[in-house]
């Protein structure tokens, strides 16, 4: 069955069983591998995107539940191809990631934050990454980094929300 | 020697200390077939295997190990461009093919020879015979902290010393001037009484040319610009923006996607299986057996037991008719063990004490007991359990008319080529690997079972197969950190002096120090008891460190407060051969204010433990209010020789920290009806950030031989733990994992 899907406002088009949670199209069907597989069930945040700015474990959302819903996955972080979004930033500046396989997650759990709490406090944060697992154990990076991110101001003038939808099409 | 080929070169064993030898040199009109794919543009001249200088002057650092995420490539670089004297702006990694002219022998050297420090100049037989084994045992492992550690010190240094060497003699040569006029900068060449420079790639050719120095001078560490620097690792940009290639992201033309299972009870079979149900799935193209094998790679055999994957279109097309296949197992009779029964096995055979083989012994330890004023016991134990690397196991695989490409992140490249090969009856030049980036390895990683099982399924499917294991499959097929229970009985006299150590435990496996005490003690005794069980076993971070830590360091801790004295002094005062442990103790417990008053319920516990040729001290503090525990802060110090990449090693004391805490706080495999009870994140917690302490960590660069840093942080944390809840509620918790007895906020 024929799914419209707007990913990182990009209008898609794709054809699959309609209860395949969206990690898997965007993985499968579009190519966008940086969202990240780690448990299935909702616990670990690596798959974490933002849908219409909110944070969603994307292993657990089918895709009948996104008609007319925007998604944004790490590939759409950054705001240009020439900029990184403020956390992508401070993420190298305290060379948090280890293996990495977790940070596509926590970089988005961190900008959903960020984008509707530009100044979170320590519980704040812990609460809001609280779903996002490393077993590398960068917590104390990840908070650091957000942190820094929040309080630079390029991070206050240039928190990355959708704004546009470019009709795109890649049928 | 001016013909020098790698024929001579192997077979004579030239050359003292690492990485021309195993890089092979190669030069215009003399490449290697094996080692061509290293040389990737037709600029480039390959100096031998560990470095390559382009004609942009770009220095790329050959790395034979796969990065994990330890930041190790970039370290090696470091060590590299350091004795090359290179512009580190224009220095840039690539891990190694996994072909035989690679086979990692100064990995091999680390091995099997532990800590032998090689001098200089090593006797060129020896340096053959090693280079022969590691050939033979197809080694190219990370793990074990062996990249900085052997790697560097044996191979990059040595190669970027030489490489240097021979680009100075090639400048001497075609300015004519004396060598030793000739100087090196930011990958330079330099004389200064003419006012000449190059870069290097105008010399790279001749001194592919030059007969290689067998023993370049290194530099001193007062010398180092490069190394001991926190230069940015290379790694990291592709790591915030999505695009870092692990091998789950691997896309291939017409391929399809598989997941499977194995018996649940380790080492049974299938017995019968209806995959009616399973076919109707929409999308789902077959259903295959994987047949059971043996396979016999570098870290031990170990069985593949027999599986049944569902091939379908897409992942979760596969997940589902997974889900509906009837299966039912054969347990071949382990259908009743339990944690329970098997820790009943421990203390039993511990009991009888029956065919005891000796760690250690020293000293009249019998007669001390017998006339001993006070004799503690205690009995330790630690679970099951797993490793749960972020990134579950998957790999994709092809096979076409006889040759297998696989595409997976594992820790020993070679050997899963060959395990792979074996698996398909093949020879393993007709098997190409891609190692990926792995999300995390922790041991699980080295070995080869689901690379045998994507290939299987390849060579069945005839298309390309991605296969991705739930992360059910995960933790409930793993390789696991063994259980172990461990008796002990320590003797001290009317002033607490500690007099005789005496340890029992069970399943020996490595590294074979792991139970051994720096403690001066007169009268030692440590011993095990083989007692073996259905469950597989694995290398998990720091291999039996993680344990034994527990069990030593907690135990010391208990001599101490029934001897009536504190805990870091006692340490302090049974080190007194051990300068180095001294000197990370201490700095400990400065930097942890040990000694300072702290409030009602809260408590300190330090642990010391030296592992992979690093020493690391751990203070924790904690607080326990009302059953109701958080760890708050954990200061570590590591002396690891000489730290390469400073920031690099703190990152992994932090990660070693979290992933030993993890374990102490919540990780248990419980296993029932002889297999696992436990499945996802959710009954096999991780460590999350509200529950993570602020984490201090402190480098002492001794100037010793370099250690490891990705393991050594881990023992001591479940050890100081333990001993902080102690100081914090005079309870001794004996037993992994704390949750059991504490709920952690
Ligand atoms: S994969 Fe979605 S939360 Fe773990
Ligand atoms: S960086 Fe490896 S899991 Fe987070």
């Amino acid at each position: 069955m024929k799914k419209k899907l707007s990913v990182n406002g990009v209008q898609h088009t794709v054809d699959v069983d309609p209860s395949t949670p969206l990690l898997w199209v965007l993985r499968e069907q579009l190519a966008l591998t940086g969202t990240k597989f780690g448990c299935g069930i909702a616990q670990c945040g690596a798959c974490t995107v933002m849908i219409d700015g909110v944070p969603i474990r994307s292993c657990v959302l089918p895709l009948a539940s996104l008609e007319g819903r925007q998604v944004m996955t790490i590939e759409g972080l950054a705001p240009s191809d020439e900029k990184l979004h403020p956390l992508q930033q401070a993420w190298i500046e305290h060379q948090v990631p280890q293996c990495g396989y977790c940070q596509s997650g926590q970089l988005m759990s961190a900008a959903a934050l960020l984008a509707r709490n530009p100044e979170p406090t320590d519980a704040e944060i812990d609460g809001a990454m609280q779903g996002n697992i490393c077993r590398c154990g960068m917590y104390g990076r990840i908070r650091k980094a957000i942190k820094s991110a929040a309080t630079s101001r390029i991070a206050q003038s240039e928190l990355h929300t959708f704004d546009k939808t470019d009709e795109a099409s890649d049928e | 020697m001016s013909n020098w080929t790698r024929r001579a070169f192997v077979s004579v064993g030239v050359l003292a200390g690492g990485g021309i030898l195993v890089g092979v040199a190669m030069r215009p009109g003399n490449r290697a077939d094996n080692l061509a794919e290293l040389v990737a543009g037709e600029n480039e001249t390959l100096v031998h295997a560990f470095v390559k200088i382009d004609q942009d002057n770009i220095v790329t650092a050959v790395v034979p190990h796969a990065e994990m995420g330890q930041g190790a490539q970039t370290a090696l670089a470091q060590m590299l461009a350091e004795e090359l004297d290179a512009d580190w702006d224009r220095v840039r990694v690539e891990e190694a093919p996994p072909v035989a002219g690679y086979a990692h022998y100064t990995v091999g050297r680390g091995y099997l020879f532990k800590d032998l420090n090689l001098p200089d100049i090593v006797v060129p037989s020896f340096e053959g015979v090693m280079m022969r084994l590691s050939n033979s045992l197809d080694l190219q492992v990370t793990g074990g902290s062996m990249s900085v550690r052997v790697t560097g010190t044996y191979g990059m240094r040595v190669a970027g010393a030489a490489t240097r060497d021979m680009l100075k003699r090639a400048a001497a040569k075609a300015w004519q001037v004396p060598v030793d006029e000739i100087t090196t900068e930011k990958s330079m060449l330099i004389h200064g009484a003419t006012s000449r420079a190059e870069p290097y790639a105008v010399f790279a050719a001749a001194a592919a040319g030059m007969t290689p120095s067998y023993s370049p001078k290194l530099k001193q560490l007062e010398e180092y610009k490069i190394i001991g620097q926190p230069v940015p690792r290379f790694d990291i940009p592709a790591k915030v923006d999505g695009t870092a290639k692990f091998a789950l992201d691997v896309r291939l033309p017409g391929m399809v996607y598989a997941t499977v299972k194995r018996s649940p009870v380790f080492g049974g079979r299938i017995a019968s299986i209806d995959d009616t149900a399973a076919r109707a799935v929409e999308g789902v193209l077959g259903v295959v057996v994987i047949s059971a094998s043996e396979s016999d790679t570098f870290i031990g055999a170990f069985a593949v037991g027999e599986a049944v994957a569902v091939v379908a279109e897409g992942y979760w097309a596969a997940q589902r008719g997974l889900r509906a296949l009837e299966i039912e197992w054969d347990g071949g009779g382990n259908e009743t063990v339990s944690s329970n029964s098997i820790f009943a096995q421990f203390e039993q055979d511990i009991s009888a004490a029956k065919d005891r083989k000796i760690d250690l012994e020293q000293g009249d330890f019998e007669a001390v007991f017998a006339s001993s004023q006070k004799v503690i016991n205690a009995d330790y134990r630690v679970p099951h359990l797993a490793h749960t690397c972020m990134e579950p196991l998957n790999a994709t695989a092809e096979f076409r008319d006889g040759h297998c490409e696989i595409w997976i992140g594992c820790q020993n490249p070679l050997g899963f080529r060959r395990a792979v090969a074996d698996a398909l009856g093949i020879r393993a030049d007709n098997v190409t690997l891609h190692n990926m980036l792995m999300g995390g390895g922790f041991g699980r990683k080295s070995r080869a079972d689901w690379a045998i099982q994507v290939v299987h399924l390849a060579k069945t499917v005839g298309r390309p197969v991605q296969l991705i294991w739930s992360r059910e499959e995960d933790i409930r097929q793993d390789f696991y950190r063994p259980a172990i229970l461990s008796r002990f009985r320590a003797a001290i006299d009317e002033s607490g002096e500690l007099e005789a150590w005496q340890n029992t435990y069970v399943n020996k496996l490595e590294p074979t120090e792991a139970p051994l005490i720096p403690y001066d003690v007169a009268a030692k005794d440590i011993g095990h008891i083989d007692s073996p069980i259905h469950v597989p076993w694995g290398a998990w971070r720091s291999v039996d460190h993680s344990q034994h830590c527990f069990f030593t360091e907690s135990f010391i801790d208990e001599v101490a407060v029934a001897a009536g004295r504190d805990p870091l002094e006692y340490r302090a005062s049974l080190l007194k051969d051990h300068p180095r442990h001294l000197a990370v103790l201490q700095k400990a417990a400065r930097e942890a204010e040990w000694g300072q008053p702290l409030a009602q319920g809260r408590g300190r516990g330090i642990a010391l433990q030296e592992s992979f040729g690093s020493i690391v001290a751990e203070v924790v503090e904690v607080t326990v209010v009302d059953g109701q525990a958080s760890v708050d802060r954990v200061v570590a110090v590591i002396d690891p020789g000489f730290a390469v990449a400073p920031d690099g090693v703190t990152a992994q004391i932090e990660s070693g920290i979290v992933y030993g805490l993890t374990a102490a706080l919540y990780g248990e495999i419980t296993i029932e009806n002889g297999s696992v009870v436990q499945s996802n994140f959710h009954d096999y917690e991780a460590l999350r950030m509200a529950q993570t302490p602020q984490i201090e960590t402190f480098i002492i660069n001794s100037g010793h031989a370099a250690g490891g840093a990705g393991e050594p942080g881990t023992p001591p944390a479940a050890p100081a733990l333990a001993n902080a809840i102690f100081d914090a509620t005079g309870q001794r918790l004996r037993e992994l994992p704390f949750s059991k007895h504490l709920q952690f906020i």
